[in-house]
């Protein structure tokens, strides 16, 4: 092997250095402008998942025009924020701020059937990692409409069930409150009773993520309680 | 490609590098390596297909741009030369995957990444990259990563068919009616030990079959 001098090291690492690093920033800048559409598309295509509107890459732009009406910010007294895009707010940014400073998004869509809903994101922490989804309510502001959840990195099989349509449809007609007071969904261990409105079956082996889940629907939509009395029908 | 020399493109040494390691020298089966990631991406036959081609880009092209510095490159920090190398195609692989192949990125998740870590890759890139000339060495790249994909795809086969009952998505079981005689899912194909009881079939049926890879006692 030849020997090489101290000198030749240096510039050659630092030759390697400039180009790799022109190269990964050159691919980084092209490339970026489809990654983020891509998100776009992934959360337009779950909104609709929670209103029960099965959507394709290809036409999801289109069903999102056409079934969800509007989005707006509100506070948690309720009341609406404006200047502020629905669509562009970050729920987990949100959660870090105090509770009275936090922007809660609203989507209003009209499904086929007539029914007027709202959806509200819901976020929170599962065994290993962030789960996430959307929430729709119908105009009671009690019942559920329809689910959607997505994960980061629970277990296949076990955590990674909750974004089954198995799972998911189960929440479908629960109800929120209780004689006027906000109960949530139980995600129950070993299987809810039949004609319990406020539970649904947790996934087998999967606890940890069930309860999570749960204590995220709990956590998100208690700061939408403002909201949720004012304009219930 | 700086092959006017003799040798034809394709010959019987250069077209040896490429099957050898899909048999006879099997990165995962003989040479165990890879072990950790062919557990983890093999649940579904689509994201082992991606991680199977993916891994076969890097392998390939590193060991092509390692093969033609070789002979500039310093011994004293040729490891992070390499390092360098490798982490720069697995990024820009990713960043693909992420802009054209979104649900499959999302599904492979980490793993993109952890292919930097992939031994094979190393492995190569030191064992042959570094003394071999560019075209050979971009085959043997090819070769190895088509080895590792070989079995993955093998495994996620039967892990997607007995775990969930379906091919590429496509639910087969359904279709033929099994579920009708009582059969149900085998959720333990989804976890990973099943992946390694069945690399560990794989190796006992090619060590049955192929007596020369069993060790003398």
């Amino acid at each position: 092997m030849k020997h090489f001098s101290n000198r030749y090291i240096f510039i050659f690492s630092a030759i390697m250095v400039i180009v790799v690093a022109t190269l990964l920033s050159l691919a980084a800048t092209l490339l970026q402008p489809a990654q983020a559409r891509n998100l776009e598309i992934e959360k337009k295509r779950n909104m609709l998942e929670s209103i029960n509107v099965e959507a394709t890459r290809e036409n999801t732009e289109e069903l999102y025009e056409k079934f969800i009406k509007e989005g707006f910010v509100i506070n948690p007294d309720g009341d609406v924020v404006e200047g502020i895009d629905a669509f562009t707010v970050v729920v987990k940014n949100e959660q870090k701020k105090p509770i009275e400073q936090q922007y809660l998004p609203v989507f209003r869509a009209e499904p086929d059937d007539g029914e007027n809903v709202i959806i509200v994101p819901v976020e929170g922490k599962g065994l290993w990692g962030p789960i996430y989804g959307y929430v729709s309510l119908k105009s009671d502001m009690n019942t559920i409409y329809g689910t959607n959840f997505d994960h980061k990195s629970e277990t296949p099989g076990l955590g990674a069930e909750i974004n089954t349509t198995e799972f998911e449809s189960q929440f479908k007609g629960k109800k929120i409150y209780e004689n006027g007071g906000f109960t949530s969904v139980q995600v129950i261990k070993g299987g809810a009773k039949e004609n319990d409105p406020h539970g649904v079956d947790a996934i087998s082996g999967g606890t940890i993520t069930s309860k999570g889940l749960q204590k995220m629907i709990f956590d998100c939509l208690t700061k939408y309680n403002g909201y949720f009395q004012k304009n219930r029908i | 490609m700086s092959n006017q020399e003799k040798e034809p493109i394709l010959s019987a040494k250069n077209l040896k590098l490429l099957t050898e390691p899909l048999g006879r020298n099997n990165p995962i089966t003989v040479q165990v390596l890879g072990i950790c990631s062919a557990l983890a991406v093999t649940v579904k036959l689509k994201p082992a297909l991606v991680m199977a081609l993916s891994v076969m880009i890097v392998t390939g092209f590193s060991n092509l741009i390692i093969a033609s510095l070789r002979k500039f490159i310093p011994d004293r920090i040729r490891i992070i030369v390499q390092l360098v190398v490798i982490a720069t195609m697995v990024i820009l692989v990713d960043q693909f995957l992420k802009a054209y192949v979104f649900d499959v990125s999302k599904q492979l998740s980490v793993f993109v990444g952890l292919i930097i870590t992939n031994c094979i890759i190393m492995g190569r890139l030191e064992a042959f990259a570094m003394a071999n000339k560019p075209w050979p060495s971009f085959l043997d790249g090819i070769g190895n990563g088509a080895g590792y994909g070989l079995i993955l795809v093998i495994v996620a086969f039967f892990r997607e068919l007995l775990g969930s009952g379906t091919i590429f998505g496509y639910p087969v079981l359904e279709r033929l009616g099994i579920y009708g005689t009582g059969y149900e899912n085998n959720g333990m194909t989804i976890l990973p030990p099943m992946a390694l009881i069945i690399v560990g079939l794989i190796i006992w049926v090619q060590r049955s079959r192929d007596k020369s890879l069993v060790e003398k006692k």
